[in-house]
């Protein structure tokens, strides 16, 4: 018997294995991957700042340092933010790796190519384990709780806790890393426009000197990513001239925070919570966040010897406490952005200053955008709805 | 009435399984579609990145 079991070794998965094998529990952490990490799905952007929860990040984890962002207009224009503490494009393959090592090394147990099919429960209803399949081998395995940490792309969060992502609320994405393109690689770069990218962004994270990840995401439609893409590349020949080393695709959730994470000796956590940040579509530091504050509350309760939902459910209290209020916020600052028009992201981008962009990286305040849309008479009634 | 999936453009993302409301889909090598769960109501290919997924509801 386990004292936990986790499905998933994304970086939710694995911060959560960590804290608990550090605090003297045994863990087991499964993962279908073949390779942990791999295919990546995901920009790899993280700030500096992050590592406050992740721990420091090592130099192979990394393949470029970036000093602020450039922000561009639809019109073209762009401002540059330069920020105090910058960010990292991650090799993502590198740093789930990392920290799936992180975890082993605390006393967990990681295992990739493990398909987990299902949740068993217990004849008082507890869920209690779990059964899977190793290099296609079935086995079952007990726990007195599981931790379902399988990112948005799993039918488990359903069928456990009858979570799934409404269409509405999730970015459809398509990304491209590239090489032999021009760049300023210590930068990255965001496209803001309703024509290249409706209600997302076109982004451009940069993996060294002459590459980068090329990524759009958009709101779920008939005209698909990839055709957006196209139209991006066809306005950037120092982009397009370049090669295509790895095509990823994804849809991130931006929206739907679950309000009930926990059930009878079950946890939802990262992802698979839509514990993402609903602007820039960022979910690793908020994965690792939460995957941490599962943990204190499981490792609190099963000190307790009790896993009921009733116990469980100091994760959501917390969560919500520390995390949930702020995303939800942020939530309602992609809304009010989504009613944009070029013209307004225009005269929007016009009206920002650098601070104001670093203001809102340190966490956005609705007030501070009310006035900086109140610098332009045109957004003075978009400002209204913030106040 | 049906479901398909176009394996050859598909890139095994899981913005699918993600959105489905019955929990009918699931990412294994491919995509695995289970049609006693199926309700046909097309959100998958609404998500899908690449135009992998067409629903026809007749
Ligand atoms: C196109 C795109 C770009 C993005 N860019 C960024 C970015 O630049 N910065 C950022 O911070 N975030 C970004 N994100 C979001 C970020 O990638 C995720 O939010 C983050 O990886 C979530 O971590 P997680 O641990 O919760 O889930 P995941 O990283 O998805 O890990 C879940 C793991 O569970 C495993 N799993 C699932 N089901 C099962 C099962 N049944 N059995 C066994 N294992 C299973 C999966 O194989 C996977 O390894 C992006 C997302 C997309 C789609």
């Amino acid at each position: 018997m386990n004292d936990v079991v986790i499905i998933g070794a994304g970086p939710a998965g694995t911060a959560c294995a960590k804290l608990l094998a550090e605090n003297g529990f045994s863990v087991k952490v499964y993962d279908k991957r073949a390779e942990i990490g791999a295919p990546k799905r995901c920009g790899e952007g993280i700030s500096e700042a992050s590592q406050d929860f992740v721990g420091k990040i090592p130099d192979k984890c990394i393949a470029q340092k970036i000093k602020g962002a450039r922000l561009y207009a639809p019109d073209g224009r762009y401002l540059d933010a330069i920020l105090s503490s910058g960010g990292f494009v991650l090799e993502r393959k590198v740093f789930d790796k990392w920290l799936a090592e992180e975890a082993v090394k605390a006393g967990a147990v990681v295992q990739a190519n493990t398909f987990i099919s299902d949740i068993t429960k217990d004849e008082r209803g507890y869920f209690s384990g779990v059964k899977g399949e190793f290099s296609g081998n079935k086995f079952e395995e007990k726990a007195r709780v599981v931790v379902c940490a399988t990112g948005a792309e799993s039918p488990l969060r359903n069928k456990a806790l009858g979570v799934f992502s409404k269409v509405n609320l999730i970015d459809s994405c398509i990304q491209y890393e590239m090489t032999n393109i021009d760049i300023v690689p210590d930068l990255i770069h965001i496209y803001l426009s309703n024509v290249l990218a409706p209600r997302g962004y076109v982004w451009v994270f940069p993996k060294g000197e002459h590459k980068a990840n090329v990524g759009l995401g958009i709101v779920p439609q008939d005209k698909k990513p990839g055709a957006y893409m196209e139209e991006f590349l066809k306005l950037h020949p120092e982009i397009s001239k370049g090669s295509i080393l790895e095509v990823n695709a994804g849809c991130v959730p931006v929206g739907g925070l679950v309000k009930d994470m926990v059930a009878n000796g079950f946890v939802l956590c990262g992802e698979a919570a839509n514990h993402v940040n609903a602007i820039h579509g960022g979910g690793i530091k908020e994965a690792v966040l939460s995957g941490q504050m599962a943990a204190d509350t499981i490792a609190e309760c099963l000190k307790k010897k009790d896993v009921s939902k009733s116990a469980l459910s100091a994760f959501n209290n917390r969560w919500w406490k520390e995390r949930g209020k702020y995303l939800r916020k942020v939530e309602k600052l992609r809304e009010t952005l989504e009613k944009l028009s070029d013209p307004d992201l225009n005269d929007l981008v016009d009206a920002l200053k650098p601070e104001d962009i670093i203001e809102f990286s340190r966490g956005a305040k609705l007030s501070i955008l009310a006035k900086v849309l109140m610098r332009k008479p045109k957004l003075v009634s978009i400002a209204r709805h913030l106040l | 009435m049906a479901w398909n999936i176009n394996n050859n453009k598909c890139l095994r993302c899981g913005g699918c399984v993600s959105v489905c409301p019955t929990a009918a889909l699931e990412l294994r090598d491919n995509i695995i579609h289970d049609e006693k769960l199926c309700t046909l109501c097309g959100v998958c290919e609404k998500a899908c990145p690449v135009e992998a997924i067409k629903v026809t509801k007749k």
